[in-house]
């Protein structure tokens, strides 16, 4: 048997493995996606005061703290057993919009849009975010780093740290927004709305009215057919700050809506040796192995799960084109594993018209920012929607507040299963007998959890054409036979 | 600083060990000074941007990389081999942010050790099933072959624990200005401060940066937490009684923190006269006490929650404690 290693790979927490296995008539036997890191938050968190981890955490992961800072913060809340203010909840919220519009932009521009704009297969040097603007216009390549500037400059107005944001305390915010400020993220916000739609436009001109790429979406060797997850408001829209978890079987029907303290009854975590990362499945359905369908324990929590685990969208063009994005393909749910993309966007115009209405809400320049923490502190729950899928914090603290036990379940990591089977399912559908292992063949592979978005691939500006991948082709003892690696 | 005409283009690389990212951030948020950066470098080793190889870098002459930027801290044997490669290829090893500068945030493990936390995550979390108490292994047989990840090491290190350091850029991440200011010193030939040297900071620490008020009269009965209080937003946090790092920190980030109405936590590391963070917090706590009574004396400092984790919050291994004995 031949054994193909793809070494390293970048950015899952730190790095990322894939080891392809080959049968002797050179098709895939099997797929591992390895996960060589493990930094030990929930051990070292235990003995600090539960106020301090809303920064601690931030470090996580210098590409997306603003999520681990806001299921960190809500956690502190529930640990303390106190509302926030209102006022205090939407500067939260408005913050976090501007971290969703930055890191959808980035990974649609400089991640996704290279296999579609310029093409999947094309010359590995023109595959990135350049030769997207050689395609699109220089304007439009200035405009999407204005547009991702402005929402970093949001993000630090109210996070204070440009990196690791420090707007949370329990109870509410550290810091509120003047009338001038408030103002200016108003401008800021019209200009992100217009921006989504722009890009939604850039969407239907290049992939859907490209025959071969909807082709590619609807047909290609991508779909999983698996459950989905999403955070969702009462009614049943989606929501990236505050609600209830809601999980759809593969069919769209509702299985499961809980509340945060509840996450252990539904969500249980795997071990494998292989892996520092762990496997987390449905805990009702149970584990059935790497495998799909509606037996499966095995869901998903990404942009298109959110879509589908929820019944639509919370602002009125967001929700249009909600509608027209499962009309295009055949109804709820999608199961298309590229259609992410898509779904990505939409959340994208989503988060632009939610900043929009907070940044003119007259509550959002209140000065009552922190409510009072009068009950013992104790155990709490915190989940919000980061942008790579559901994030769950949850603390133990003894009754000063200092954390006695903390658990985290990171939103890539939801996708544990769901990567490794979408590599063996693309590598299977890719890697035939007789069939030479090119570059193109090998970021068609790396499509498949391109599409995840997950850490290791986020809001870094990296370009996926520039990716650092090693596939060697060794014997079983582990010799090398061969080595394909990117130009 | 002078541009030296002709001078031929230096060749750096970026790497990190284990880290969040934040700090390659902080190389890319260069924005248009990128063009500076790429007119008077060679990246030749990036793997969050560059197509490099292992390999490739072991194929490399020694010392034929000018300056390697190496983020993170050393946690597990990966990260300890790629140190130990890129010392041997660079002639100017930069120890940057504060995981490679004292271990940073990941550095906080080492108030544990390797089965303590194994057994927190593989076992006892609340939504992990393991009965078979299954750990990850540096090598697994599966059933079609063998793999393998890097071995989890005990104890977090900094990078000067691991390999010889020739100067330290610290921050969570560090600023970005800091890194230009540097890169430009380096690229311009501009005589260099000493091996060893924290570069990219101040002598002084954060106090001498900070715009909040200062009295000259800092007498505290009593700690307060952040929570504990309400901060009056203006005022040295100290003053108001809520830990703040400042007097223990060097400056040089801008007090980014501090401007979100947060304390210090001290992620530049201690200043130019006091190399051990605790210790120096702990003489600057000592001169603000308001009692003379040991007893009473105590009792105030007992009202200071986690003072090592909050005191080393960056720096333990890098500290004098390096960790704790479990």
């Amino acid at each position: 048997m031949k054994q193909v290693t793809i070494d390293p790979i970048t950015r899952l927490e730190g790095h990322g493995k894939i080891e392809i296995f080959l049968k002797d008539d050179g098709e895939v036997e099997n797929v591992y996606f390895q996960v060589p890191e493990l930094r030990g938050f929930e051990k070292f968190c235990e003995g600090r005061p539960v106020e301090e981890l809303a920064q601690i955490v931030t470090k996580i992961c210098g590409v997306c703290p603003g999520c681990h800072h806001m299921a960190s913060g809500k956690a502190a809340d529930a640990v303390y057993g106190v509302e926030p203010t209102s006022t205090a909840k939407k500067i939260r919220e408005l913050f976090y919009m501007a971290h969703f519009v930055h890191s959808h932009i980035a990974h649609f521009y400089a991640l996704a849009a290279p296999d579609f704009v310029v093409g999947p297969t094309a010359p590995a040097a023109e595959r990135n975010v350049l030769g997207v603007i050689n395609k699109v216009g220089v304007d439009i390549g200035t405009e999407v780093i204005k547009q991702r500037r402005i929402a970093q400059e949001i993000q630090a107005l109210l996070g204070g740290h440009q990196t690791h944001v420090v707007l949370n305390i329990p109870g509410g915010v550290r810091k509120g927004l003047t009338e001038e400020e408030r103002k200016d993220v108003e401008e800021k916000a019209k200009g992100f709305v217009e921006f989504s739609k722009f890009s939604l436009k850039i969407f239907d001109d290049v992939v859907l009215n490209n025959k071969e790429y909807v082709d590619i979406i609807l047909n290609g060797p991508y779909a999983l057919t698996l459950h989905s997850m999403g955070l969702v408001d009462d009614n049943n829209k989606v929501n990236f700050y505050d609600g209830k978890v809601r999980v759809v079987d593969t069919n769209g029907e509702e299985l499961y809506k809980y509340a945060p303290n509840e996450y252990t009854e539904f969500v249980e975590e795997r071990v494998e040796p292989w892996s520092y990362l762990k496997f987390p499945f449905l805990k009702k359905k149970g584990w059935k192995g790497f495998v799909d369908g509606q037996d499966s324990g095995v869901y998903h929590a990404t942009p298109l799960s959110r879509l589908n685990a929820s019944d639509g969208m919370a602002t009125p063009l967001a929700q249009a084109e909600y509608e027209r994005m499962y009309d295009t393909l055949g109804g709820k749910p999608v199961h298309a594993t590229l259609a992410m993309h898509w779904a990505r966007l939409i959340e994208l115009l989503y988060s632009a018209e939610r900043a929009l209405e907070l940044a003119t809400d007259p509550e959002i320049t209140g000065t009552d920012l922190r409510a009072p923490l009068d009950k013992t502190p104790s155990e709490g729950v915190g989940i919000v929607e980061a942008q790579r899928g559901t994030l769950t914090h949850h603390y133990v603290t003894d009754d000063k507040g200092i954390v006695q036990k903390a658990n985290l379940i990171v939103g890539t990591t939801n996708n544990n299963a769901a990567i490794c089977m979408s590599l063996k399912k693309a590598a299977q559908g890719l890697i035939k007998k007789g069939v030479e292992v090119t570059d193109g063949i090998l970021n068609m592979v790396e499509m498949a959890f391109r599409a995840y978005d997950p850490c290791f691939s986020c809001a870094t500006h990296h370009r996926p054409g520039e990716m650092p991948l090693i596939l060697n082709i060794r014997d079983k003892d582990g010799n090398l036979i061969d080595t394909v690696s990117r130009k | 600083m002078e541009k030296q005409a002709n001078k031929p283009k230096i060749k750096l690389a970026v790497y990190w060990g284990a880290a969040c990212g934040g700090c390659c951030v902080s190389v890319l948020d260069v924005h248009e000074a990128l063009f500076d950066v790429v007119a008077a470098a060679d990246l030749v080793f990036w793997p969050i941007a560059l197509d490099t190889k292992y390999k490739d870098v072991e194929a490399m002459a020694d010392g034929e990389i000018d300056v390697t930027l190496f983020n993170g801290a050393v946690r597990n044997s990966e990260n300890e081999h790629i140190a130990k490669l890129l010392r041997q290829k660079t002639k100017i090893l930069v120890a940057y942010g504060s995981c490679a500068h004292m271990g940073g945030i990941p550095g906080l493990a080492n108030f544990w050790n390797k089965e303590s936390i194994f057994t927190r995550v593989y076992e006892e979390s609340e939504s992990t099933g393991n009965p078979d108490k299954i750990h990850p292994q540096p090598e697994v047989k599966v059933p079609e072959g063998k793999i393998e990840i890097p071995e989890f090491y005990n104890d977090v290190r900094a990078l000067n624990q691991v390999v010889d350091v020739d100067y330290y850029l610290p921050g969570c991440p560090p600023q970005t200005e800091r890194l230009v200011e540097v890169f430009m010193a380096i690229v311009t030939g501009a005589e260099l401060p000493p091996k060893g040297s924290v570069v990219g900071a101040l002598e002084k620490t954060q106090c001498d940066e900070c715009e909040r008020k200062k009295s000259d009269n800092k007498l505290i009965k009593h700690f307060y937490r952040p929570t504990e209080v309400q901060d009056d937003g203006e005022t040295c946090f100290l003053e108001q009684g809520i830990i703040c790092m400042g007097p223990a920190t060097r400056g040089g980030c801008g007090t980014r923190c501090i401007k979100g109405n947060a304390p210090c936590r001290g992620c530049y590391g201690p200043p130019a006269d006091a190399p051990d963070p605790g210790a120096k917090m702990m003489s600057a706590i000592a001169t603000m006490i308001d009692a003379n009574d040991p007893e009473e004396v105590e009792k105030i400092v007992d009202t200071i929650d986690d003072p090592a984790g909050t005191f080393y919050r960056f720096s333990l291994p890098g500290s004098i404690i390096r960790r704790k004995l479990i």
